[in-house]
């Protein structure tokens, strides 16, 4: 490992802040250019152009969006509690980024390498709610107010099944690391013994992080904008940030999880050259691309039916799979015993 | 053609209103003369409850639809049509839905005994007409429990529609709007869910919570305001509130003369262009006692097809956008531009052509017009074959909507629901077939219905209709008749050149027609079309002169708003959205 300066305590810290602003940095230019994706994503299922007029193909847009939301007035509605209105916008996005920490993009390239990373990820994931309740309750306002109600229920219940889909993973891999869980698909990617748990957890993600189909706190035509609807200027561009970078999060624990993390996904020469970040990226991509192709398509659930499909449906099939898993891995030795 | 109905079933029995009468002996009616050959009959208040319940439950007589309500000020009619016509006239119109027969009953009002009874037990959706007469014109209903101005504030002054009300700005004083005005406006509108009957001191259910959708609010459609009570997701209560969008349409109409009032009709449900133009040259036509070329006849049932489909794809894909399916509406738009650009190719203008004219319309087809119609039918269908496998069968939007805001047949006919939102309860009921005008008895179309009248429904209804009307216009294109596009009526023509300039008995009706305008023979008509929304019916009332005496304007999306709370109970939030989406209005069809 590191010798001289960075072995010190000191220098520990400095090379932790240099790690952090180099996952940090990517990440917020990431998230700055999934909006402009999903911009063109949607214009193109819709036949339209998206932003074509700020610079080169319009490549520009995310910055001159950013620029006017740093210039706009930050708006505390009468009635709202000022400290928590403005604290909620910077939990959801403080926690977005925090959960990248675990987050390997190569062999051993997370900020923290630690054993617990899975466990870390869902506690981080899970306190994500208190944003959006946080936001509701203090805008002080019957639509966000709904909004962040539909929202914790929302949130609550496919975490249930998100958690039980990973522990079918964990029963394969017999680790909490996420650096040992993408190594033990080194042979065969999850996503193909646990299929129907990839489906279950990518919908799950679709719904943790309020995605079309399941955009039911937000709810355009329904409740406005939901439990953001007070917000103006940079509270709610960090908002929207972190709804990206929750976007970017479950598509690189999807890839994580079933996709072979950093791994090539063909297994000789030229394509393992490719250096692993670059797989990881790419992956994300496409999911991501699933992401926006789903919004662009399908209609909103209502809300007793997304409860519905979470509760009698992803529930059951994710706790059968992970019984089933178990079972099979059990009957024929393959428990990966510590 | 004849329409088979569902048994009567007893109209809901609404708060405080007379218990309702039993079906009783048809009170002598005193018929009146008129030029459109609808019946009309005379009664006077106190029989009016009796006479109206006899003409719904009766047998023989079956009016089971109550059309419209309205009132006239009669007090500056020169040729009055009847003598019991006193200061006011209240105007019953109901048809009978099996045969597409109307009948009008009128009821005397003198001015100072301006009150006549509800009619609420009888026909439910009489309470927003009361309430609309009682806003214009001063007129009470005994037993109404919700007799609030419906259009206007509040706190407005006067009663527009009386003949004694300004109708321009100019002709009062100037309007300061002082802070304490404001502030008392703003007042009026908090106050609404009070005055709506809405909050009830016996129920202060801790859970409920009142929510103000609108009038400003991404999936309203224009201007419409709903107080919701909640109870969490639970719809328990909704009170539309309407007139935001109101212009005085009718009042307009009293003072342009016969011809410059066409182009205010066009705004009226402003995705249907030239629909709206429809019933108001008809009544004109009858009134004069003109009769319209074939090819006139024709081009119009073209063109008015051309907007049912322009209007159908503006419903389809706001209606999927509010469900939060996003992408179709892109495509409705594009297609409903290349609608809109055989209109332009015809009438030289794309949303408020004001094409049709008092005796046919303002011009021939141009050169190549079939070329490019015919375009359009070819690239259509497979366009509705794409949205009826992208949206029609998508689960997510059957889930969202079937079994949503259902409504039976005969809940449909209490609430003077009519056109799409009627048939998908499965009665066939199109005006087109049932009493066809202006040449649609010479096409073969077919009636799309549905069974179960749910959201659902009223969109399939939709796209099948888009289809029928593809069927309407490629019969038009083939059958397209040779000849004039305009009557040679003096009403309707300028005078022939060669004589105006030779002969002053051409010469002076020439003058006159240009400078004040064609005047039009007295009389009353009313005409129905069916528009894209349902049944308009334009009542005109001629006194002799070059302007209307009065113009009501029935348009299908007021009658269609009133049903909104008896089928949202009970629902979700959400559903709610798919209702209002569903329904199809536009809110200058409804506040005009």
């Amino acid at each position: 490992m590191a010798t001289g300066f960075f072995a010190t305590d000191f220098g520990i810290l400095i090379l932790t802040l240099l790690k952090s602003l180099a996952l940090i940095v990517p990440l917020l230019i990431g998230v700055a250019y999934l909006t402009y994706a999903e911009r063109k994503v949607l214009a193109a299922v819709q036949l339209r152009k998206g932003p074509n007029v700020t610079g080169p193909f319009g490549l520009w847009q995310p910055f001159a969006d950013a620029i006017k939301m740093l210039f706009k007035e930050t708006i505390i509605p009468d009635g709202s509690n000022r400290y928590l209105f403005l604290f909620a916008p910077v939990i959801t996005f403080g926690l977005a980024i925090i959960a990248w920490a675990v987050i390997p993009v190569n062999d051993h390239w997370a900020i923290a390498n630690i054993n617990v990373g899975m466990l870390y990820l869902f506690a981080i994931s899970s306190l994500g709610v208190y944003g959006v309740i946080i936001a509701g309750w203090a805008s002080n306002s019957k639509f966000a107010f709904l909004g962040a109600m539909r929202s914790a229920a929302q949130m609550v219940s496919y975490e249930v099944s998100i958690g039980l889909v990973i522990l079918s993973v964990l029963v394969c891999t017999g680790s909490l690391n996420l650096n040992a869980i993408v190594l033990a698909q080194r042979h065969i990617w999850f996503a193909i013994p646990l299929l129907p748990m990839l489906v279950v957890f990518f919908i799950s993600g679709l719904a943790e992080t309020n995605r079309a189909p399941f955009d039911l706190p937000e709810g355009e035509s329904e409740i406005v904008a939901g439990f953001f609807v007070e917000y103006s200027a940079m509270s709610f561009a960090l908002f929207f940030l972190g709804e990206y970078a929750n976007m970017i999060l479950m598509s690189g624990m999807t890839t994580i999880l079933f996709l072979g993390g950093w791994l090539s996904p063909i297994p000789f020469v030229p394509f393992t050259w490719v250096p692993g970040p670059i797989w990881f990226i790419l992956k994300v991509a496409v999911c991501l691309f699933v992401f926006l192709w789903v919004r662009a398509t399908l209609p909103r659930f209502r809300y007793d039916q997304l409860m519905q499909l979470g509760w009698k449906v992803f529930l059951p099939l994710s706790l059968g799979w992970l019984v089933l898993t178990a079972s099979v891995l059990e009957i024929f030795g393959w428990l990966p015993h510590a | 053609m004849s329409v088979t109905l569902p048994d009567a079933i007893a109209p809901p029995a609404l708060k405080s209103c007379p218990p309702a009468a039993q079906p009783a002996q048809p009170v002598p009616p005193s018929p009146q003369a008129t030029t459109d050959a609808i019946e009309t009959i005379w009664c006077d208040a106190d029989h009016l409850i009796r006479q109206m319940q006899y003409l719904k439950t009766d047998q023989a007589q079956n009016y089971r639809l109550l059309l419209d309500i309205t009132a006239i000020d009669e007090r500056q009619r020169t040729h009055r049509p009847h003598p019991n016509c006193a200061d006011f006239t209240l105007l019953y119109h109901v048809l009978r839905p099996t045969d597409g027969k109307q009948l009008r009953v009128k009821i005397p009002l003198t001015q100072d005994a301006l009150i006549a009874p509800t009619l609420c037990a009888v026909f439910p959706n009489a309470n927003w007409y009361e309430r609309e007469i009682w806003d214009m014109f001063g007129i009470r209903f005994a037993g109404h429990d919700n007799l609030r101005r419906i259009l206007m504030p509040e706190s407005w002054q006067g009663h527009p529609l009386r003949k004694d009300h300004y109708s321009r700005a100019t002709e009062r004083g100037p309007f300061v709007m002082q802070a304490a005005t404001e502030q008392a406006e703003q007042y009026a509108l908090r106050d609404s869910p009070a005055l709506a009957g809405m909050i009830d001191d016996a129920d202060d259910d801790p859970e409920t919570m009142i929510i103000n959708l609108g009038p400003n609010h991404p999936s309203l459609h224009g201007v419409l305001r709903l107080v919701v009570k909640l109870r969490g997701e639970e719809i328990i209560d909704v009170v539309p509130e309407i007139g935001f969008h109101h212009r005085g349409a009718e009042k307009i109409g009293e003072r342009q003369s016969w011809h410059s009032f066409i182009p205010y009709t066009d705004r009226i449900d402003y995705v249907a262009g030239v629909m709206n133009n429809f019933p108001y040259v008809m009544g004109v036509e009858q009134l004069a006692g003109i009769t319209v070329p074939a090819r006139a006849q024709m081009i119009r049932i073209m063109l008015a097809e051309i907007f049912r489909i322009i209007s159908h794809l503006v419903f389809f894909g706001t209606m999927v956008q509010d469900v939060g399916q996003l992408s179709p509406v892109f495509y409705v738009f594009t297609d409903r531009e290349r609608a809109l650009e055989l209109i332009e190719m015809i009438c030289g203008f794309r949303m408020h052509p004001s094409f049709f004219r008092i005796g046919g319309v303002a011009a021939d087809l141009p050169q190549g017009w079939d070329g490019k119609v015919r375009e359009f039918l070819a690239y259509l269908p497979k366009r509705l074959d794409e949205y009826q496998s992208m949206v029609m069968r998508n689960r997510i939007f059957k889930a969202r909507t079937i079994g949503i805001g259902e409504y039976s047949a005969a809940e449909a006919l209490d609430w003077g629901v009519t056109g799409p939102g009627l048939r998908a309860t499965g009665i066939a009921f199109d005006y087109r077939k049932i009493h066809p005008y202006s040449g649609y008895d010479q096409l073969a179309f077919d009636i799309p219905i549905a069974q179960r009248g749910d959201c659902y429904n009223r969109v399939q209804l939709r796209l099948d209709e888009m289809r029928e009307s593809l069927r309407i216009i490629s019969q038009c294109l083939e059958q397209m008749p040779p000849g004039p596009v305009k009557s040679n009526h003096p009403l309707a023509m300028p005078m022939p050149r060669e004589a105006v300039l030779h002969d002053i008995d051409t010469l002076i009706p020439h003058f006159l027609n240009a400078t004040w305008g064609a005047v039009i023979p007295p009389g009353e008509v009313s005409t129905t079309i069916e528009a894209t929304k349902g049944l308009n019916t334009y009542h005109l009332v001629s006194d002799g002169t070059t302007q209307p005496y009065r113009v009501r304007i029935r348009t299908p999306s007021f009658a269609h708003l009133q049903i909104i709370p008896a089928i949202s109970r009970g629902a979700y939030l959400a559903d709610l959205i798919a209702i209002i989406g569903s329904i199809d209005f536009v809110m200058a069809d409804v506040d005009r």
